[in-house]
């Protein structure tokens, strides 16, 4: 991989496999993400996008190939090093995964006060700014078990933004949200990623949504990369692959269905 | 000789799983100058920990005391040697019965609840969004509970013992009409300090045990409503066999 590549590239991947006991779930995975831009990762459910993300952050590690963030492999950063490139990350998580003993104010200062010594005033104007970003400033006193799904991703995500960090990872951020929200968190990130200059990555189904803001896409299904491009290459796409996608049919060259012996002989008995 | 095998098997697993706790305890270790440096998210774990903990030691504390004094009493009232109550009390609840009643309530109360609230942390990915905030979850989550813990079993036992010797008082002296001079005077003859520090390094050591089985249990649950259950069952039978075996292993090397 030549160096003028290397550097406009935030994240590359190469030759990524990885298993969950017998089930392999990487098979020789090849992405690169360019500095800057929003990727859309899509793919059916339980194909490893959240598991990908995981792998970003050195949560996981690869059984083989190499996950690269800002050049660094980041299975092989020792603990201060990988923290200190966790303090450039935020991530959204697919369930918010608010705590559920802080208010939502202390919930997004939380990481502020770990990593920082910013004075408390100057801490609540970031605080009170990012939650208005995300239309929640309103409800900084309230409790998460107070929130409804949709309001919790957004002060999730007003958590993951408040360091200012370089790219942004997103685990399904449109599921649960009502249109209104949708079309907020939709501009959010448009918004974050161009006023910001930082990289986006979205993992979602919502291949409508997405389509409006992704730079790039990925298609992820069996461990590879089937196909990747802009939005607009994808939906004109002769493959029947990725129309399956754009389309929703349940059968077609992804399956729908987790491997599984046949299903008559299962249902018979015979298997 | 399939008893035997599953025998083996037990051992095996229980051997593999105190390696692992004792592993955990290393890494909780390394982490407690960082939880020292900020003494306000100890103190708040202490008085948890305590708050938790002190109506049901205080109660229990009291009934186990007056079980101890009329049945002492029964005894040494056969032998006419009722003056020495005092002593037999205090004796006993120090150096056995203070230490371990106050672990296995300690388990009971505070310890379901720590393990419960760290699985469901994990059950809901409350730790991996902090590792990925950068935040470390066992310095900024489980060293402060695991040292307010180790620091609230000791106090706790110091209580049971006060509360426990007083109602052993109140039914020695003031129900079967043992000289109240003779209660005291004799306890203050008989105990020594030697038989203190054995209680005290019990309460420590149970601290330790009852705390880290605790936050381990919880910080390595299964990420479901049923992880979380397990966990705080498993919290208090793995208590409670540790620190009788605990127990019996400190008097042993004591006596
Ligand atoms: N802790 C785990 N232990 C074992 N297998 C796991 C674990 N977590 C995930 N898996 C498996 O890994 C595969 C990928 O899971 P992952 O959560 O990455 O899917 P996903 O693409 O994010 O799905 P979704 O769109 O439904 O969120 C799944 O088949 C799942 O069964
Ligand atoms: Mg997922």
């Amino acid at each position: 991989m030549d160096a003028s590549r290397a550097a406009d590239n935030l994240i590359e991947i190469s030759g990524l496999r990885f298993s969950r006991g017998s089930r392999l779930i990487f098979d020789g995975l090849e992405l690169a993400i360019p500095r800057g831009s929003i990727t859309a990762i899509m793919g059916p459910s339980g194909t490893g996008k959240t598991t990908l993300l995981r792998m970003f952050t050195g949560q996981l590690k690869p059984d083989a190939g190499s996950v690269q963030v800002a050049g660094q492999e980041v299975a092989r950063l020792s603990r201060p090093d990988l923290y200190a490139l966790r303090r450039r990350m935020g991530m959204l998580f697919q369930n918010s995964a608010l705590l559920t003993d802080f208010s939502v104010f202390e919930n997004v200062a939380f990481p502020v006060r770990e990593n920082t010594r910013l004075h408390e005033r100057l801490l609540r104007n970031v605080v009170l700014t990012k939650l208005h970003s995300v239309g929640l400033r309103g409800a900084a006193d309230l409790m998460p078990s107070e929130l409804s799904g949709g309001m919790a991703r957004r002060v999730a995500m007003a958590r993951a933004m408040v360091l200012d960090p370089e790219l942004l990872l997103y685990d399904e951020p449109f599921s649960g949200l009502d249109p209104i929200s949708l079309g907020v968190v939709l501009r959010l990130i448009r918004l974050n990623n161009d006023a910001l200059g930082l990289t986006s990555i979205v993992v979602s189904h919502d291949v409508a949504e997405i389509a409006h803001i992704a730079d790039h896409c990925f298609v992820i299904s069996e461990g590879k990369v089937i196909a990747s491009g802009r939005p607009d290459e994808l939906a004109n796409s002769e493959s029947e692959l990725v129309r399956q996608f754009m389309t929703g049919a349940a059968d077609g060259p992804v399956p729908f269905h987790y491997p599984a012996p046949d299903y008559r002989q299962q249902l018979l008995g015979t298997y | 000789m399939a008893l035997i095998r599953q025998l083996q098997d037990s051992l095996l697993a229980a051997l593999r799983k105190l390696g692992a706790v004792v592993l955990f305890l290393g890494e909780i270790l390394a982490q407690c100058p960082a939880a020292f440096a900020r003494p306000a998210l100890i103190s708040a774990q202490i008085h948890n920990a305590g708050v938790l903990s002190l109506v049901i030691i205080m109660t229990s504390a009291f009934f186990v005391g007056m079980v101890i004094g009329l049945q002492g009493y029964d005894s040494l009232a056969r032998l006419r040697q009722e003056d020495i109550l005092g002593a037999g009390v205090a004796l006993t609840l120090i150096k056995e019965l203070g230490p371990v009643v106050t672990a296995l309530l300690f388990a009971g109360r505070a310890g379901t609840s720590l393990a419960s609230e760290i699985g469901l942390m994990r059950a809901t990915d409350q730790l991996a969004a902090m590792e990925v905030m950068a935040i470390d979850p066992i310095r900024r989550i489980v060293a402060p509970r695991f040292v307010g813990g180790a620091i609230s079993v000791p106090l706790l036992t110091a209580v049971f013992n006060a509360i426990g010797i007083l109602g052993a008082w109140f039914i020695g002296v003031y129900v079967m009409g043992v000289d109240g001079g003779a209660f005291w005077s004799q306890m203050q003859e008989y105990v020594d300090p030697a038989d203190i520090g054995e209680g005290v390094s019990k309460s420590i050591v149970f601290g330790i045990a009852a705390s880290l089985i605790a936050v381990y249990e919880g910080y390595n649950c299964a990420p479901t409503a049923e992880g979380v259950g397990m966990a705080t069952t498993r919290t208090v039978v793995t208590t409670s066999i540790a620190v009788l075996i605990l127990d019996y292993m400190i008097t042993a090397f004591l006596i």
